[in-house]
Parts: C-alpha cells; structure tokens; sequence
C-alpha cells in the first residue's frame, strides 16, 4: 500500500519534472518565434508598403509643338527653346483629352493631375531632338502624387479628399482611353530628393553614401589594420597597452549620436570643414567604425597559429617581416570580413550625420566629397518625416533598397569567411 | 596648375626614388647582392620615405592654411573697404568675392572692387600653388638627394625603414585614445560654457524642460528651463519597456539556441537573429512610427484606453526587438562558455535538462549575463533614430506607458538639427545632455565589461 502510493507520487513527481521541461523548451521555441516573427513583420511591411512605390502612373498625352511658338520665324534657337511655354502645349493637350473643362477652377484642378516634371520631360526632349517641332508627339506625363495614389487605391476621391470627385471623373476618362499607364519607376533611382513625392529619387542619396562610404573605409581600414597590427604583435604588454585596449572596447560601445557630437564640435566648429559634406560624415563614421575593424583585426591575427610565426623567425625574418610578409596575408580574411561588417553598420547610421548638417534638403547629386549631400539611411528619415502620402511608400522603398545594399555586403563578408576561413 | 598637379608630379618622384635607391644600393655593392646589409626594395623604399614623407608633410600643411593667408591679404588689398565692417560683414564680402573669382553666381558680381578683388584673388591662388609645387618638389628632390647619398654597402637600410613603419603603426594606435580625449574634451568645454549660463543645480535637479531661448530680448517666455529630470526619466522609461521585451526573449532564445536546438537548426537561426541587429535603426524608428504606434493606439482604443500616437510602449517593443540579438548572442556566448562537466555532473545526478539549466548553467553563468545586459542597456540609452521617430518632443514626467515622453537623444537631436547660433544656451545644452549621456554609458559598459572579463576568466 504505502509502496503503491510512494511510487504513484514518483511517476506523478516525474510527469511533473518532464511537464515543465516540456514547457521550458516551448518558452524557448516561443522566443525565438517571437524574434523572427518581428523580423518577418517588419521585412514584410516594408515591401507590402513599398512595392508600388517602384511603378508610377503616367499619363500618355499627345502634345502639338507649335512651329510658331517654339521657333518664331522658323529659325531653331536654343534660348527661345529653352523659355519656351511647355506647360501650355501639356495642359492643350490635357483639355483636348477631357472636354467640357471650362470655369478657371475646373482647368486648375484638372492641370494638376501632371506633375511639374512632366514639364521638364517634354523640354529635354524637345532640346535633344528639335526635328520634332512642328509635329505632334506621345509623351508619357508624369501624374501628380495624388493621381498617383489615387489610381493605386491608397487614397479615396471625395469632398476634402487630395482627389476632387470631378477628379477621380476625369481619371476615369483618361484611364478608358487607355491614356494612363503604370510604369517602372525610375525617377526613383535616378533623381536627387524632391518636394514632389513622384520626382523625388535616392540617386543623390545614394552617391552621398558611396562617398561617404569611400571616405569611413579609406579611413578607417588602414588606420584599424595598423593599430590592431601594433597591440597585437608589437606592443610590449604593460599598463598603456593596458589603457588603450579599455579604450577601445569601450568606444565600440559609445553611443552613436556622441560621435556626432563630436564631429559637430570638433570638425566642423574648430576645423572649420564644410557642413553637410560627406567628407565630414566619412570622418565621423570611420571613427565610430575604427573601434569595430580594431577588434576584429586583432581577432583575426590572434588566429594565425605561433607556428607561423616561429617558422618565419627560424627563417631569420624580422619581426616586421614576420608581420607583414606572413601573419597578415594569412590574417587578411578575417580582417576583410571586419572591415565589411563595419562598414555596413556605418551605411545604415543616421544620427552622427544630423549633428554635422547630413540633413539638409538638397537636390542636386553631390559631385565631390566637399559638395553637400545626404545620405540613404538620412533620406529614409526625411521623407519618413514628409507629411505626403506617396512619400510613405517611397520611404519603404527606399528602405527596401538599403536593405538590399546591407544583405548584399553581409553576403559577401559570409561568402569570404566561407572561401578563406582557415582552421588551424 | 594646382594641389592635384604637385600631387601628381610627387607621386613620380616616390615612384622614381624608388628605382633609383634600389639601383644605387646595388651600384654600390657592384652587383652583388650579396654584400648589402639589407634587400635590395629596402634601399628603395628608404629613399621612397625620404623623398615622400617631408614633402606630403608640407604639402598637407599648406593646403589647407593657403585660403587663411589669401584672406588675410584680401582684407589688407581692400583696405578702407574691408575696415570697419564687423566679423560677419567681412566673412560675406570675402565669400562673395570667392565666388566671383570661382565662377559662381553671386549677388555683387557687378561691382567693380569685387571683380579687381577676385582677379588678384585668382592670381594669388596661382601664386600660391606655383610655391606649393616648388616647395614641395625641392623637398621631395632634397631628401631624394640626401637618402641616395647616404646608401652604402653596411647601411641598415631594413632596420630604418621597419623603424617607421613601427612608428606609424603605433600612430594609428594612438586615434583611437585620441578619438575619446576627443569626445570627452569637446563635450566637457561646450558643457562647462552651458553651466555658465545656466546653474547645474537646475539642470539636474529642475523638473521641467522648455528649451526654449529669446532671440530678442523682451519677447514673451524668453527664459527657458533647463531640468534634464525628465528627459532622464523618459529614457529609463523607454529603456525599459525594452528591456522588458528583450531580456526574456533573447536569453531564452540563447538558451535554446545552444542548449536546445539541433546544430543544423541553430547553424540557420542564428545568423537569422543576427539579421535583427543589422538592420539599420531608422529602419526601426520608421516602422515604429508607421505600423506599431497606430496598432497599439488602435489597440488601446478598441478596449476603451487613450494612447498617445507617440507612446513610449510603441518605441519601447520596437527598441526591445532591436536589443534581442545583442542580449542573445552575448549570452549564448556566456552560456556556451560554462564547462560541460558541470551539466555532466547535474545529469548524472539525475536532473532533467530545463533543471540543468535553471539550477546550474544559469547560476554559473550569472554574472555573464548581467554584464551582457548592462551593455544591452547601454545601447538602448544611446539609441537615437527610434526614439526621434517615435517617440514625442514634449518633456513628460510619467511613468505610464501610454503617454508620450521624450528621451535624452532625442532632445540631442532636435537642439542641434535647424539653424543655430553656436553659443546659446539651447546649443550648448545639447552638449550637456551629450556628455550626461556619454558618462552613464561609459559607466555601464565598464562595469559590463569588466564582469563579463572576470567571468570569462573564471571558467578558461
């Protein structure tokens, strides 16, 4: 009886024990869930938002080009060409297309529905090709951002709406005609930043960010390579080595924004460098990334096994040859993969580059590493802060290509680990 | 002619110096080499030092004080034009009279003592750069000279230049101790004119914060407050709603990860978490403040609660999940360093695996995972893009979670970002906030540092 009962307390005891291991693994299984379900969400938001911003809707008009109005006197000059009135021959050409616009109000609201670039389109082609004057021409008109939106159903037509019903009327004319199309997007990837969400591009961004880039990697690589070179093979182990290497760990570790901070105060307050410059942010960034390319240098030389060295010795190679010659080709891998993963943590940091000016609204690509620039992750931001709603799917887009940019080093620095990485 | 020119020509002359001490070293050992101290390239590159480092010395230093003598001498050429004009006044003039001589647009391109500026302006800059190539070129060809000459036979060549290479090496080594005086130097100059303006004892111990200051002297509200109080607030607020979210996941996800999971099933899911830290943090903020803050204001709504659309719940869950990876590769790194005899030892006394862990590994590994968390909280406290994006601007002293507050960087950010002038006290406040942060962190991740140091030295 008492046996009976003792062993029933046992199995219960132990269906208990294996209950809670049961559950302990399942908290694990949750958190891990948990981990990559957020990861999956926030890719996937991303691109649900920002996959229609890489089509845009055009309108295709054809547009007169008026031998008088363009070449008075039929003599073709550039000046006149260039101050011709475009906007004229676009918005003829739109009344044509929707008949019965007539009150002042009614032709205002229905110009909107092209965008101010379209404008811009029909003079280059006009400059680059004056044959056509004359003659009547396709053009496929940049639709406003409201259209935009509004064909791509994120917003509604309506009283208050960005899309006045007799809006939304003409569109359906123009769409029944056949006249409105969604193409690739390419003011996307070719234009500078603008305050018209359709004109707006990450081509300026992005070139800040290669020379932003060019700089925190010409910087910071041979810098970090050089002093993880001295503390791991040449500095004698004493208290300043000592110092240096708290140092170092623990600016990896200050926060990004104090970086800035300093860069504000320092480089460009006492050194008098130009603000906004990617000359300035590649500075600041390499000195945050420095501490990073350190650590994973040395990592790296620690690696190469002392036979190497010793062997080398034996061969009556100095301690530099030793270096230089031996350890840090077999080192080079691993110091290359640092250097990446460094440099792509630096591509995606924003807040260092508001403190030094990143953030000013410019819109010409910047040309040298002195010129004014933004870079992508500050573009993100800026138009994260744009109030428009197409700049909300550009935005993702935007982050979608930075991503792109970011998985794209990261591979490369996986694919080289895998191809060198040596076990000793 | 310019920089690049004398660049250019430079580069021929290293390259030259190069050749030509490495044909000297062996002229001199009559073609055996045998005989010289050291090999051959090493002559070469001793010359190449020689030639390169003096003149790119020069080069470097006047480059950049050229415009600084050319403006000076502007100011003297103007004469009664240039006098009496105030710092600002004359900094215009020079600027428009630069942009004359550049080519550019500018609003005065007509006056004439501004064209005769520019014109004098372009032949000094000629001037300049004719001297900056003969210097430069002198003494690259001189120290050519004077290396070339010294080569001979017993010369220890080798040893001389591994003597420079030594020294730049431990140059470099210097940037980074030089970065931190740096920081700490600017920060502390900048926060030192602050409490010249405003009392410390406001600043730490004032509830309020309006940052706000007079541009003229006799507008309304012209005095702001300075009390970090509640920005301090805000942050461990924020802080630590994230660190709610992130311990618990990212340790049990260290846990299962390497107590748990099958190698094959770990060899992808760990570079998957590791995803989550690369993703850039305006990425974060961006999703904070488009998806998560209007769910959670949606959600709070539907069970009756308001919500702020700027709540600190919101950029808190966000910053957590960005915190996971760091909480749990640091401790799958600590966990993974506990010595297997110790599990051995708790199996064969018959306890089960989540007993092991809970009663054992843990406990042992403890004070890993504290240091692994105090960098965790390290992080979050410096964290800026999140919290500028979605958290609010408004100094709030609350603990609800549902309110909006505002954090330590964020008022970083928006003191600095817009024009400012550079002396007033809302300027200077941000580089006392700055230096407030950068201490705690500092703190943090030394006591961080050092636990998980003393730990990892426990069990090698």
């Amino acid at each position: 009886m008492t046996e009976n009962s003792s062993r029933n307390l046992a199995i219960q005891l132990r269906k208990k024990r294996y209950a809670a291991e049961r559950r302990f693994r399942l908290y694990g299984i949750i958190s891990i869930s948990i981990a990559l379900g957020a990861l999956c969400l926030l890719i996937g938001n991303m691109a649900a938002k920002g996959w229609s911003a890489f089509m845009q809707t055009y309108i295709i008009l054809e547009v007169e080009l008026p031998r008088d109005g363009l070449a008075p006197g039929g003599k073709i000059d550039i000046e006149t060409l260039r101050e011709a009135n475009y906007v004229a021959y676009l918005r003829k050409s739109l009344r044509d297309n929707i008949p019965g616009v007539t009150s002042r109000r009614d032709r205002r609201s229905l110009y909107k529905l092209i965008s101010s670039g379209a404008t811009l389109d029909l003079q280059n082609r006009v400059l680059a090709d004056t044959k056509l004057i004359g003659s009547k021409i396709s053009i496929a008109a940049v639709a406003s951002d409201d259209v935009d939106q509004f064909i791509k159903g994120n917003i509604t037509a309506g009283s208050g709406g960005k899309i006045s019903s007799k809006q939304a009327a003409w569109i359906k004319t123009l769409s029944d005609a056949g006249r409105i199309e969604k193409r690739f997007n390419t003011n996307l990837f070719s234009n500078g930043d603008s305050r018209e969400p359709e004109l707006a591009g990450i081509w300026g961004a992005t070139i800040g960010s290669l020379l932003t880039m060019f700089v925190t990697v010409l910087l910071s690589f041979p810098l970090g390579v050089a002093a993880a070179i001295y503390l791991e093979e040449f500095a004698r182990k004493n208290r300043w080595t000592d110092i240096i290497e708290v140092n170092i760990n623990n600016l990896a570790a200050v926060p990004s924004i104090v970086f800035g901070l300093l860069g504000l105060a320092v480089f460009l307050s006492f050194f008098g460098l130009p603000r906004s410059a990617p000359l300035v942010g590649g500075i600041v960034l390499a000195l945050m990334t420095l501490p990073t390319i350190i650590i994973a240098s040395r990592a790296a030389l620690s690696a190469v096994p002392p036979s190497i060295r010793e062997a080398a010795i034996g061969m009556g190679a100095s301690p530099m040859q030793v270096v230089l010659h031996h350890v840090l080709p077999l080192a080079f891998p691993g110091i290359l993969t640092g250097t990446i993963i460094g440099a792509a943590r630096a591509l995606g940091e924003t807040a260092p580059l508001l403190m030094i000016g990143m953030v000013a609204f410019i819109v010409d690509i910047p040309g040298s590493i002195t010129d004014p620039a933004t870079v992508l992750p500050v573009q993100i931001y800026l138009w994260a802060d744009s109030p428009e709603r197409a700049f909300v799917e550009r935005t993702a887009a935007a982050t979608l290509i930075l991503l792109t940019f970011l998985i794209l080093m990261n591979l490369i620095a996986v694919i080289l680990r895998k191809k060198f990485e040596r076990r000793w | 002619m310019s920089p690049f020119f004398a660049a250019i020509v430079l580069i021929v002359l290293i390259t030259c110096g190069h050749f030509l001490g490495r044909r000297r070293a062996i002229q001199t050992a009559n073609g055996s080499r045998r005989l010289l101290h050291s090999l051959p390239h090493y002559y070469g590159l001793y010359v190449t030092l020689w030639t390169g480092v003096p003149a790119v010395i020069l080069m470097a230093l006047w480059v950049p004080l050229q415009p600084y003598f050319l403006d000076s001498f502007l100011i003297a050429s103007l004469g009664d034009k240039a006098s009496g004009l105030n710092s600002d006044q004359l900094g215009l003039l020079l600027n428009d009279i630069r942009n004359v001589a550049d080519g550019n647009i500018s609003s005065r391109r007509n006056d004439p003592t501004i064209i005769a500026a520019a014109n004098r302006l372009i032949e000094w800059r000629q001037l300049g750069y004719a001297g900056l190539l003969v210097i430069t070129l002198g003494a690259a060809i001189a120290g050519l000279a004077i290396a070339r000459k010294r080569i001979s036979r017993t010369m220890r060549a080798r040893n001389a230049v591994e003597r420079v290479f030594n020294a730049v090496l431990f140059i470099a080594s210097l940037i980074a101790i030089l970065t931190t005086i740096g920081i700490v130097l600017s920060l502390l100059f900048e926060t030192i004119r602050f409490f010249g303006k405003v009392p410390i004892t406001e600043f730490l111990f004032n509830l309020s914060w309006s940052p706000q200051t007079a541009m003229r002297a006799d507008q309304v509200a012209s005095s702001g407050t300075f009390g970090a109080v509640s920005l301090f607030a805000g942050t461990l607020l924020i802080t630590a709603i994230a660190m709610i979210v992130a311990v618990p996941v990212g340790l049990m996800s260290a846990i299962y990860l390497s107590e748990y999971a099958p190698r094959k099933i770990r060899d992808i899911l760990k570079p998957a978490l590791e995803i989550l830290a690369g993703i850039p943090t305006v990425v974060y903020g961006f999703f904070a403040a488009l998806t998560v803050a209007p769910a959670i204001r949606g959600w709070g709504e539907s069970i009756g609660l308001d919500v702020a659309s700027e709540s600190a719940l919101a950029a808190g869950l966000v910053m957590g999940i960005m915190i996971i990876p760091f909480v749990s590769s640091l401790s799958d790194d600590v966990i993974n360093a506990v010595p297997q005899t110790l599990r051995d030892g708790s199996f064969a006394l018959g306890a089960t695996h989540s007993e092991t862990v809970r009663q054992v590994i843990i406990p042992a590994a403890f004070p890993g995972i504290v240091g692994s968390v105090l960098l965790a909280v390290s992080r979050a406290i410096g964290e800026t893009m999140i919290v500028v994006m979605a958290a609010g601007l408004a100094a709030n002293l609350t603990i609800n979670p549902l309110e909006a507050v505002t954090t330590v960087t964020v008022q970083i950010v928006t003191l600095l970002v817009g024009d400012q002038e550079f002396d007033s006290a809302k300027t200077l406040a941000a580089f006392a906030l700055g230096l407030a942060l950068f201490c705690v962190t500092l703190v943090l991740n030394i006591i961080a540092l050092r636990t998980v140091r003393k730990y990892r030295e426990k069990y090698d």
